[in-house]
C-alpha cells in the first residue's frame, strides 16, 4: 500500500517539476497496476518476512560507496534549474522551436516521443511486449489440471462497490479514448490511454471475478492484438521505408509532410494504446488466475 | 551556496541509497522488487530534475509561455517507466513460480534447498 | 534497400517475434524464427562489406539527423560483432528443433522463440545503435528476454538463477541509465558521436568522472567480471541448453561491445587511461576472474556450470587484454570475443545434444560416453583443447596475442600467470576427458546412442571453425587489427 502512495507523491513531483506527461504515466503505473500486482503477489506469498537481514554491513557498505560517488558527482553540477546548464542550450531548443514547424502539435513532448525519438518509443512497445511473453510464458500454464472450483468472486459480497463500478467502467473507458487521442494537444497518449484502459478491465475483473472477465474477453484475441500493436508501430517505419523515406520518417507518409507526421504519430500511437491495454490486460489476467488458484488451494 | 543549489539531486541520492539498501539486504524476494522500484524511481527523478527550468512550464506550446522544460529527460522517462513496470511484472512473475517450486520467498530458505538438491545428486 | 541495411538489421528479427506469436504453432514458428535469423545473418555479411568499401555509416531514424534523432552507426567493430551474432544464433537455431522438444512442454516452445527473436533484437539493437540511450532500451529488451528464457529451464533452481540475473542485471541497467543521465546533464546530448564531441570540454569535471564510474560498473554487472559474475554460473547452468549456447556465446560479448564503444569512441583513450586507473583496474580484475573462476570450475560436478565458469575466466582474458592499453592488446581481446564465441558455441551445442540423449550434465553421467557418443564427446574435447589454447586451435591464437602484447608492454610476470591460468584449463578439461574415456559405463544402464543429426552438424560446423580460424588467421586477424587501428586512431 505504502508503494502506492509513494508513487503517487514521486507522480505529485513530478507534475511539480513540469513533467506532467510523466507524472501521467507515473499515476497510472506506479499507483495503479504496479501497485495491484504486488498487492495480488503478495496475497500468495504472505505477509511474513524473516527479519534477518542479509549482510547488512557488506550492504550498507556498497550502498555507502554509491552515495559517496554520487555526492562526489553532484560537486560539479549545473545548479538545479539554471537556465544555461547544458541540458537547456544544446538539442532541447531544437525540439521547443522547430517541433511547431516540423510536426506542428503543441505537445512537445508527444513530438519527441512519437516522431524525432519515435525508434525509442518502439524499442519502449516492445519491452512491455517482452514482458508479456515472460509473464504467459511462466504463468499462462500450470502443472497441475484446472481446479474447476467456483470461488466467489473478491468483491462479490459488496453490493454498493459492484453498482458504482459498473457506472464507473464506461466512463474510463472512454475517458481512456480521450486520452489516446488528445494526446498531441495535453498530456497523454498511446501509452497512458493503454494503462487507463486496462484498469478499466482490472477493475471489472476486482468486481466481478477474474473468471467472468475472462469469459468477456477472449484470451487468445487479446494475446493477438498485443502482437498486432507491434506489427502495427513497425509497420508504420515499414511503409516510410517502401515510401522513399528512412524507417519511421513520416514524412514520406503523406504528400505534405506535416500531415505525414500527423498521421504516423496518430497511428503509432494507437499501435502504442493497443500494445499496452492489452498487455496490461493480459499480465494482470495472468496473475490473478494463477495466484487465485494458488490460494483456492491453500485454503 | 553551492549545496543547496543542488538540494534535488540530494533528495535523489538518499532516495537511492535507501533503495538499493533494500535490494542488496532484504531477504524477502517481493521487498527486493520493491526495493528495486524505489531505486528506479529515484533515477527519474535526477533525470526529471535536470530537466526543470526556473520559472518554466511543462513543454506544451502555447503563445502565453515563453519558458519552458527540457522535454527530452520527460520523453527518456516515459520510457524508463515503462521498462520499470515491466521489469517488476517479470519479477513478480518469477517469485509466483519460486514460492510454488520452493514453497517461500525467503532468500536464505531457498538457498538451504538449493544446498540440499545438490548434496543429493 | 541497400542502404537500410542498418535497420533491416534490427527490424528482421523485431517484427518477427510478434507474427510468431500470431502464428502459434510451435513448428511453423521454429522455421520462421530460423529463417529470420539466417536473414539478418545475410544482411550482416553485406553490411561488413558495405562498411569495407564506403567506410563508416550513418544512418538517421525517423529521417531526423542526429543529434536531433536516433542515428544507427556501423563501423567496423560492430559489423564484426553483428556477424558474431547473427552466426551463432543461426546456428543455434539449427539445433533448437529437437533439443527444445525434449525439454520444454509444446505449448512453451513458441514462447521461447519468441523471446529467442526480442532477445537477439535487443543485441543487435545494442551493437548497431549510435545512440546512449537507445543502447539502454535495446538493453531491457534482450535482458528481459534472456530472463524468461532462462526460467524456463526444467529445473527449479532456473527460476532462482533468473530471478537473482533479474535482480543485478537491472542493478546493472540502473547504473547504467544514472550514467547517461550524468552525462547528459554535462554535455546536453544523447548521440554517442556528439558526445565525444562535446565531453573534452567537462572532462575535468567530477560529474564526468561519476557518469564514467557509474556507467562501467554497470557494464561490468553485465558482462560478469569478476566479482560481478554471480549471476552467471547458475543462469547458464538451469536455462534450456539452447539458451545457454546463444547467450554464452553472445550476450556477455555485446556488453564488452559497449565497454569497448564508451572507452574509445565516446571517452575517447585518453580520458579512459590516462586520468583513471582503470588500467590497472582492470588488469587485476581480469587476472583475479581467471584463477578464482577456473579454480572454481575445476570443483564442479556440473559440468554446464563447469563451462559457465570457465566463461568468467575467458570473460577476465578479455578484461586482461583490454587493460594492457595498447594495439596488440585490443587486438587480442577482439580476437578472444570472436573465439570464445565459437569454443563455447561447440561446447554448449555438443552438451544440448547430451542432454538430449543422457539427461543430465553431472559429471558421473559421462563415464564411458567417449566410447558410446563419439562425436559429441569429441566436440567437447576440441572445444576444450582450444579454451586450454592449444595449437591448431583459436584459442592458441588469442592467447598467442595476448601474451605478445604482455611481453611488448614489458609485463612479463603476468604473461606467465596467464600460462599458469592456462594450465588450470588444462586440470577441468582433463576431468571431463578423464571420466568420459578412460572409465567404463554404468552397467544398469543401456549405451547411449549418439546425438541427433540436427545437433551434431551445427556442433561440428562450430568445432570446425574452431580449427579452421585456428590454422587461417587472415579473416579474424586481420580484421581485429584494423579494428583496433582504427579504434585508437579515434582515440586521438
Amino acid at each position: 500500500m505504502l508503494m502506492g502512495v509513494y508513487s503517487l507523491l514521486t507522480a505529485s513531483f513530478f507534475v511539480l517539476m513540469d513533467a506532467v506527461d510523466v507524472a501521467f504515466t507515473e499515476a497510472a503505473v506506479g499507483a495503479g497496476i504496479s501497485t495491484i500486482l504486488m498487492v495480488t503477489v503478495l496475497s500468495m506469498a504472505g505477509r511474513f518476512e524473516n527479519r534477518q537481514l542479509h549482510h547488512p554491513r557488506i550492504a550498507l557498505f556498497v550502498v555507502l560507496i554509491t552515495g559517496v560517488m554520487l555526492v562526489y558527482g553532484t560537486f560539479d553540477m549545473p545548479a538545479f534549474g539554471d537556465l544555461n546548464a547544458p541540458v537547456q542550450t544544446h538539442v532541447a531548443p531544437y525540439y521547443l522551436q522547430q517541433s511547431a514547424q516540423d510536426i506542428d502539435i503543441p505537445n512537445v513532448v508527444t513530438s519527441v516521443l512519437a516522431s524525432y525519438r519515435g525508434f525509442d518509443t518502439f524499442g519502449e512497445v516492445v519491452v512491455v511486449f517482452t514482458a508479456v511473453i515472460g509473464v504467459l510464458a511462466m504463468l499462462e500454464f500450470s502443472r497441475k489440471p484446472d481446479t474447476t472450483g467456483d470461488e466467489p468472486a473478491p468483491m462479490y459480497q459488496h453490493k454498493i462497490l459492484r453498482i458504482v463500478g459498473k457506472i464507473l467502467i464506461p466512463p474510463i473507458m472512454l475517458f481512456a479514448l480521450y486520452v489516446q487521442f488528445h494526446g498531441e494537444y495535453g498530456p497523454g497518449g498511446g501509452f497512458q490511454a493503454g494503462v487507463i484502459f486496462a484498469a478499466a478491465i482490472i477493475l471489472h475483473a476486482m468486481l466481478f471475478g477474474v473468471e467472468s472477465t475472462r469469459k468477456a474477453v477472449s484470451m487468445p484475441v487479446v494475446k493477438v492484438l498485443a502482437a498486432v500493436g507491434v506489427l502495427i508501430y513497425g509497420s508504420v517505419g515499414v511503409v516510410a521505408m517502401l515510401n522513399g523515406g528512412r524507417f519511421l520518417e513520416y514524412n514520406a507518409l503523406a504528400e505534405n509532410p506535416i500531415t505525414g507526421q500527423h498521421v504516423g504519430i496518430i497511428i503509432i500511437e494507437l499501435g502504442v494504446g493497443i500494445t499496452v491495454a492489452t498487455a496490461m490486460m493480459l499480465i494482470f489476467l495472468t496473475f490473478a488466475r494463477r495466484v487465485g488458484k494458488a490460494n483456492g488451494e491453500s485454503a | 551556496m553551492n549545496f543547496l543549489e543542488q538540494y534535488n539531486y540530494w533528495i535523489v541520492i538518499i532516495l537511492m541509497m535507501s533503495g538499493f539498501y533494500i535490494v542488496i539486504a532484504h531477504g524477502n524476494l517481493i521487498k527486493k522488487l520493491i526495493g528495486l522500484t524505489v531505486f528506479q524511481t529515484s533515477v527519474f527523478i535526477l533525470y526529471i530534475s535536470m530537466s526543470k527550468v526556473t520559472a518554466g512550464t511543462a513543454p506544451i506550446l502555447n503563445e502565453a509561455y515563453k519558458v519552458y522544460s527540457n522535454p527530452l529527460p520527460h520523453v527518456l522517462i516515459l520510457t524508463a517507466i515503462v521498462v520499470g513496470i515491466a521489469t517488476t511484472a517479470l519479477g513478480l512473475a518469477l517469485v509466483v513460480r519460486i514460492k510454488e517450486a520452493y514453497g517461500s520467498v525467503e532468500e536464505d530458505l531457498i538457498q538451504e534447498k538449493d544446498l540440499q538438491q545438490e548434496g543429493s545428486e | 534497400m541497400i542502404e537500410h541495411l542498418p535497420i533491416l538489421q534490427v527490424i528482421i528479427p523485431l517484427l518477427a517475434a510478434p507474427i510468431c506469436l500470431i502464428l502459434r504453432e510451435a513448428r511453423l514458428v521454429r522455421w520462421f524464427t530460423f529463417i529470420a535469423s539466417a536473414l539478418a545473418f545475410v544482411n550482416s555479411i553485406l553490411l561488413l562489406q558495405q562498411v569495407q568499401t564506403q567506410g563508416t555509416i550513418s544512418y538517421s531514424l525517423g529521417g531526423w539527423v542526429a543529434p536531433i534523432g536516433i542515428e544507427y552507426r556501423i563501423d567496423l567493430l560492430n559489423a564484426y560483432l553483428l556477424i558474431l551474432v547473427t552466426s551463432i544464433s543461426t546456428l543455434a537455431l539449427l539445433a533448437a528443433g529437437p533439443s527444445l522438444r525434449k525439454e520444454l512442454s509444446e505449448r512453451k516452445e513458441t514462447y521461447f522463440y519468441v523471446a529467442y527473436l526480442l532477445c537477439l533484437t535487443g543485441l543487435l539493437g545494442i551493437l548497431a545503435t549510435g545512440d546512449a540511450f537507445n543502447v539502454f532500451v535495446f538493453l531491457e529488451i534482450s535482458s528481459l528476454a534472456s530472463y524468461t528464457m532462462i526460467a524456463m529451464g526444467r529445473d527449479r533452481r532456473a527460476l532462482w538463477a533468473s530471478y537473482q540475473y533479474l535482480i543485478m542485471g537491472t542493478i546493472g541497467a540502473t547504473f547504467i541509465l544514472i550514467g547517461i543521465g550524468l552525462m547528459y546533464m554535462m554535455t546536453g546530448t544523447l548521440n554517442m558521436y556528439d558526445l565525444a564531441e562535446r565531453l573534452p570540454e567537462v572532462q575535468q569535471t567530477k560529474t564526468v568522472f561519476t557518469a564514467f564510474a557509474f556507467f562501467v560498473v554497470g557494464v561490468c554487472l553485465k558482462l560478469a567480471l569478476f566479482p560481478l559474475h554471480l549471476w552467471l554460473p547458475n543462469a547458464y547452468a538451469y536455462a534450456p541448453s539452447i539458451a545457454t549456447v546463444f547467450l554464452a556465446a553472445t550476450a556477455t560479448k555485446v556488453a564488452i561491445y559497449v565497454l569497448l564503444r564508451f572507452i574509445f569512441s565516446v571517452y575517447g583513450f585518453e580520458f579512459s587511461f590516462s586520468h583513471l586507473p582503470l588500467q590497472e583496474i582492470l588488469v587485476a580484475l581480469g587476472l583475479m576472474g581467471v584463477f578464482a573462476a577456473s579454480i572454481v570450475a575445476i570443483y564442479q560436478d556440473n559440468v554446464k556450470r563447469l563451462f559457465a565458469y570457465s566463461s568468467v575466466a575467458q570473460i577476465g582474458y578479455m578484461i586482461l587484454g583490454l587493460g594492457v592499453g595498447s594495439k596488440t592488446g585490443l587486438t587480442a581481446t577482439l580476437l578472444h570475443l570472436f573465439n570464445h564465441a565459437l569454443m563455447k558455441g561447440a561446447i554448449f551445442l555438443a552438451l544440448a545434444g547430451l542432454i538430449y540423449r543422457v539427461g543430465s550434465v553431472n559429471l558421473k553421467a559421462f563415464s564411458g560416453l567417449g566410447k558410446q557418443m563419439p562425436w559429441t564427446m569429441a566436440a567437447i574435447v576440441v572445444g576444450g583443447l582450444s579454451l586450454i589454447g592449444v595449437p591448431l586451435t583459436v584459442g592458441f591464437v588469442s592467447k598467442w596475442y595476448l601474451v605478445l602484447a604482455l611481453l611488448e608492454s614489458n609485463w612479463w610476470p603476468i604473461a606467465v600467470l596467464v600460462l599458469i591460468g592456462s594450465l588450470l584449463a588444462v586440470i577441468y578439461v582433463w576431468r571431463i576427458v578423464e571420466v568420459a574415456y578412460f572409465r567404463k559405463a554404468m552397467q544398469d544402464s543401456a549405451p547411449y546412442k549418439e546425438a541427433p543429426l540436427m545437433i551434431l552438424i551445427p556442433t561440428w560446423i562450430l568445432v570446425l571453425a574452431n580449427i579452421y580460424f585456428g590454422i587461417d588467421t587472415g579473416f579474424t586477424v586481420g580484421l581485429s587489427e584494423q579494428i583496433a587501428a582504427s579504434l585508437f586512431e579515434v582515440a586521438k
